[in-house]
């Protein structure tokens, strides 16, 4: 028997490998973040939204204008001396508007696609978690909500409960959170199966925990790529409540409440009233769903990579 | 099949139980009850109670929501009295017209985006592709009635072309033959949605195009016309009809924005209106036929995707 044992081959440190280069990362978020910062799209999107958050929020500070007060003797005029982009029907500044609106749109966008997120993951992740007759329930509930017309209840709602930045935040929220919980749902339905959640409930987790620690963790890809795009189409509804007339008013400011306003005078061709804010809306919007998708195929990469 | 359709159609009763409680209890809500709009500001509490029992508006909401349940299945959809007419009259004046709009509008974007899709796919990453995928981008991006006030200002406006208002006939018939004042508004319309349909027509057709069969077509030496409509167009086809399904609620609920930008008849114009002056028995009809057509139409297209495509295992 002992002559049987094989024998180990002996030492022999020239041969041992002295370890290769640091290749490129291959796994995790830094893959991720690289493939994004490789599609050009991607980081004019970001450089554009960049743009208009210090354009709304740091702007006001460098370019002093009173939106407050009327000035009827200046009302209307093309840009020139004074005012960059002329002035609105009241005499007020159309590039303080912008820049106001602006605050309150990119506000509005996030706020409601914050809450939309907070609440649709929540709502999903509890229903996939549970499952059977809960989960079946949960997302009728879901079902029923996205059958209405979303514009239909927004504007209703909105006509009664007016407009604040909160209010209509809230407003939109209310529709936002319907596919993020589907999202999520489904991404729970998968990672429920994996084995580092059975071994988390071994070990004692509550469902809490779970959600918490390791579900949301997980589906954290699908739930950044929904955030991005429901930002998007947050300032989108906005521009649309405050075109149709039930956005911000004076003293507030928001882009579809400017667009409205300009509307009145196309016929007079004052299109200073006009473009430079259908402009802004658009700009915005489109960087939105570069930075969306880039983030999807970035975020898909990294899941094929796992 | 059956077992699927009739679960299916079980769910969508449901569905529209829940829409039905969900919108009535959200208007009851916000408007509890038209008395004071009908008397006046002036009337006293008395008054409008005595109006409110005549009229069917006291009681629970439980009660409430059940007479008008009752009452829709009846196809009495309430009464407005801001317009004094049934809201049935106000829908019978204009489901035609907001039909014809957003009708032809679809027709057009379905024969338009279908081809381009194609040509995307087989020609891809070309200047064409580029300049169209862009395009739709832009589109996407755009609030809808940004593009209406700029056709409007460059074409009705300035170049004077076309008219700056839609038709505003009450016959269909007038309406489809003033090409004058419909082309803005088609043509607008028709863009976006095909801006929205051509991503998923380009996507469909890249990956029906990379499917074995195309190779295999090709490696028989059948001309390239061939491949493309025997094999290609029908496959990629498929999401379309989710597609088609999904927009049958704009058809006869109208489509809000076109509407109001080009003063348009139709039943969006009509929401719009109701809106302004807070006329809430339109409001809680309109919005549940629209809830209702929205059930309906991913019914349509969910049996409709299964007609045409023998894959989908229905279990």
């Amino acid at each position: 028997m002992a002559s049987t044992v094989p024998s180990l081959p002996p030492l022999d440190i020239k041969r041992a490998p002295e370890g290769g280069e640091i290749g490129p990362i291959q796994t995790g978020w830094r893959l991720a973040l690289r493939e994004f910062s490789r599609n050009r799209l991607a980081i004019i999107g970001l450089g554009i939204l960049a743009f208009f958050v210090l354009f709304s929020f740091v702007g006001p500070f460098f370019y002093h204008a009173d939106v407050l007060s009327t000035n009827l003797t200046a009302a209307n005029s093309p840009p020139g001396a004074g005012h960059p982009l002329g002035t609105d029907n009241e005499g007020i500044d159309v590039l303080g508007e912008l820049m106001r609106g602006g605050q309150a749109s990119l506000e509005i966008g996030f706020l409601s696609a914050i809450i939309g997120i907070v609440l649709g993951a929540a709502w999903g992740a509890i229903a996939g978690l549970i499952g059977g007759i809960f989960d079946s329930t949960l997302m009728r509930i879901v079902d029923v909500l996205l059958s209405i017309p979303f514009l239909f209840v927004v504007l209703i709602v909105a006509v009664r409960y007016g407009a604040t930045v909160l209010s209509l935040s809230l407003i939109i929220g209310l529709f936002t959170w319907l596919v993020p919980a589907r999202l999520v749902r489904g991404e729970v339905l998968t990672l429920r199966t994996r084995d580092f959640i059975a071994a988390a409930r071994t070990a004692g987790a509550r469902r809490s925990r779970l959600i918490n620690r390791h579900l949301i963790p997980n589906a954290l890809s699908v739930i950044i790529v929904n955030v991005t795009f429901n930002v998007a189409d947050a300032i989108l509804a906005v521009a649309y409540l405050g075109f149709l007339g039930f956005g911000l008013h004076y003293p507030n400011y928001d882009w579809g409440d400017l667009l409205s306003n300009g509307t009145t005078y196309m016929l007079d061709g004052y299109w200073w009233l006009i473009y430079p804010v259908g402009l802004c809306i658009v700009l915005t919007v489109m960087a939105c769903n570069l930075v969306g998708d880039a983030l999807r195929d970035a975020l898909d990469v990294r899941l094929r990579r796992r | 099949m059956t077992a699927y359709l009739i679960r299916r159609f079980g769910t969508s009763i449901v569905i529209l139980i829940g829409i039905s409680i969900f919108t009535f209890a959200l208007l009851h809500a916000v408007f509890p009850s038209p008395a004071r709009v009908v008397l006046g500001p002036k009337a006293s509490l008395a008054a409008i109670e005595a109006w409110d029992r005549s009229h069917g508006f006291s009681g629970t909401v439980f009660s409430q929501y059940w007479h008008y349940v009752d009452g829709v299945l009846h196809g009495n959809l309430g009464y407005s009295f801001k317009a004094n007419q049934t809201v049935a009259a106000l829908f019978r004046e204009r489901w035609a017209r907001s039909l014809y709009l957003t009708g032809i509008s679809t027709v057009l974007a379905v024969l338009i985006a279908i081809p381009l899709g194609i040509y995307q796919a087989v020609k891809r990453n070309s200047i064409g592709d580029n300049v169209a995928t862009s395009l739709a981008f832009t589109f996407y991006a755009m609030p809808d009635f940004l593009l209406y006030l700029i056709a409007i200002s460059v074409f009705a406006l300035t170049l004077k072309i076309f008219n700056y208002q839609a038709s505003q006939s009450t016959s269909v018939i007038t309406v489809i033959g003033d090409w004058r004042s419909m082309t803005l508004p088609i043509i607008c319309l028709t863009l976006l949605i095909v801006a929205g349909y051509s991503r998923y027509m380009r996507s469909s057709a890249m990956d029906t195009l990379a499917q074995d069969y195309i190779k295999a077509a090709r490696a028989k030496g059948l001309p390239e016309r061939l491949v493309l409509y025997r094999h290609l167009l029908r496959n990629a086809c498929l999401p379309m009809i989710t597609l088609i399904g999904l927009s049958i609620p704009d058809l006869l609920a109208g489509n809000l924005i076109v509407e109001t930008v080009f003063n348009y008849q139709g039943l969006g114009l009509l929401f719009y209106n109701s809106l302004q002056n807070e006329d809430y028995p339109v409001l809680l009809a309109y919005t549940l036929v629209g809830a209702v057509l929205t059930v309906l139409g991913n019914l349509v297209a969910d049996i409709a995707l299964t007609v045409a495509d023998p894959r989908i295992r229905l279990t």
